[in-house]
């Protein structure tokens, strides 16, 4: 053969590609909240240069893009089954199992070996605890086992804030703990009132989900009981030293809006839902949405009241 | 048939190429930029400068300096 172009005709995966392996859209919340943990957290008299900062935020974002990709290259069949994920990277072709793979190790490697020598072990060690539970525990194990998987698998996405918080600090105080609670407990009530109104092919790919396997009127009873359990520890963390008046207002304030949300799914039938098309539902997960970044902002803002000398208690 | 020192896969792969390059540079700076942080951080100069790989007979404590 004398031109080589001539077997040559795949497709190249270009950047853009291997981005969207890492979930960018998942990346931005776990970068605003690790933030807000980092930021919120007591600093000690030697201080703490914000270089070091904006590096353990970027080791956390790529610790999370690279769980991203091994999800991604694990779940390669689920999502070509599925209309919404069908488009993703490795099930349509464009890169490779084998890359995603690598990729996904590379960058876990890289990113909990760079905060390591950044700040400190724990921190590092929580990122690779965050890696492994989202990839192994998770999308290996119980994605496909269990229809409470978005339940314990939502631990993945309640770390960053703790990790936040021990690149700073060196270790785990009872504020990290209730921020990870925080969006540990949020996570189900938020998923489920998007799976009450989105029709989803889970079934089609074999992946049980609880409005599927156990149907849509005990999705409505987990949603309240999760709903009830977020309530205590969204107001507990404003009574710790990174909470104050503002966040304990705005706390109240959103888990009133949230509370009557999942009651007023609670209460409703399937004839219900035919009839306004999902309204209240639909109208859950937005307030579920402002829930979160509600919270998370208020502490931002409860941190900047205390620098001044006018927040906490 | 001669073999083009442009083949069209360099112009085909040169998003990618940039790519790497550019997180290649930016890694440099992360490494370069830490360990500035982490020097200065030590605050007292002498503390590094036993770690230089030159003799420095100023560093070692004087002989019967406690008697």
């Amino acid at each position: 053969m004398s031109d080589i172009s001539a077997t040559d005709t795949t497709y190249e995966a270009n950047m853009g590609d291997y981005f969207a392996l890492l979930k960018p859209r998942v990346m931005s919340l776990v970068v605003f909240t690790a933030l807000v943990g980092l930021l919120v957290a007591p600093v000690s008299d030697q201080g703490f240069h914000p270089f070091i900062g904006f590096v353990a935020i970027l080791c956390i974002a790529v610790g999370a893009g690279a769980s991203g990709a091994l999800n991604m290259w694990w779940d390669a069949d689920i999502d070509a089954r599925m209309k919404r994920t069908a488009g993703r990277p490795v099930p349509s072709g464009r890169v490779q199992p084998g890359e995603a793979l690598g990729i996904g190790l590379a960058l876990s490697g890289f990113s909990i070996v760079l905060l390591a020598l950044a700040t400190n072990l724990l921190a590092a060690f929580l990122l690779a605890f965050t890696i492994f539970f989202y990839a192994v525990i998770y999308s290996m194990w119980l994605k496909r086992a269990t229809p409470q998987n978005i339940v314990i698998g939502g631990a993945a996405g309640a770390f960053p804030p703790m990790i936040g918080w021990a690149v700073v600090t060196g270790g785990v105080g009872i504020e990290s703990v209730l921020m990870f609670m925080l969006i540990f407990m949020w996570t189900p009530p938020h998923f489920w009132a998007l799976a009450l109104f989105v029709k989803s092919d889970y079934g089609n790919a074999g992946v049980p989900m609880l409005t599927e396997t156990h149907g849509r009127d005990a999705t409505r009873r987990h949603i309240i009981i999760y709903t009830l359990l977020l309530v205590p520890v969204a107001i507990g963390l404003g009574f710790t030293s990174i909470g104050g008046p503002f966040y304990l207002t705005v706390a109240v304030f959103m888990n009133a809006w949230f509370l009557k949300g999942a009651y007023d799914i609670w209460k409703r039938t399937d004839a219900d839902c035919d009839a306004d098309k999902h309204k209240v539902e639909i109208g859950v997960f937005k307030v579920s949405l402002y829930y979160l970044f509600a919270h998370f902002c208020a502490l931002l803002v409860e941190a900047a009241l205390r620098v001044s000398g006018l927040g906490g208690w | 048939m001669a073999i083009h020192v442009e083949h069209e896969i360099h112009e085909r792969r040169k998003g990618r190429n940039y790519g790497v390059g550019l997180l290649l540079i930016g890694f440099i700076v992360i490494v370069f930029g830490l360990t500035v942080v982490k020097v200065i951080q030590l605050g007292d100069a002498a503390k590094f400068e036993k770690f230089d790989h030159v003799a420095r007979p100023q560093i070692i404590p004087e002989e019967g300096a406690g008697e």
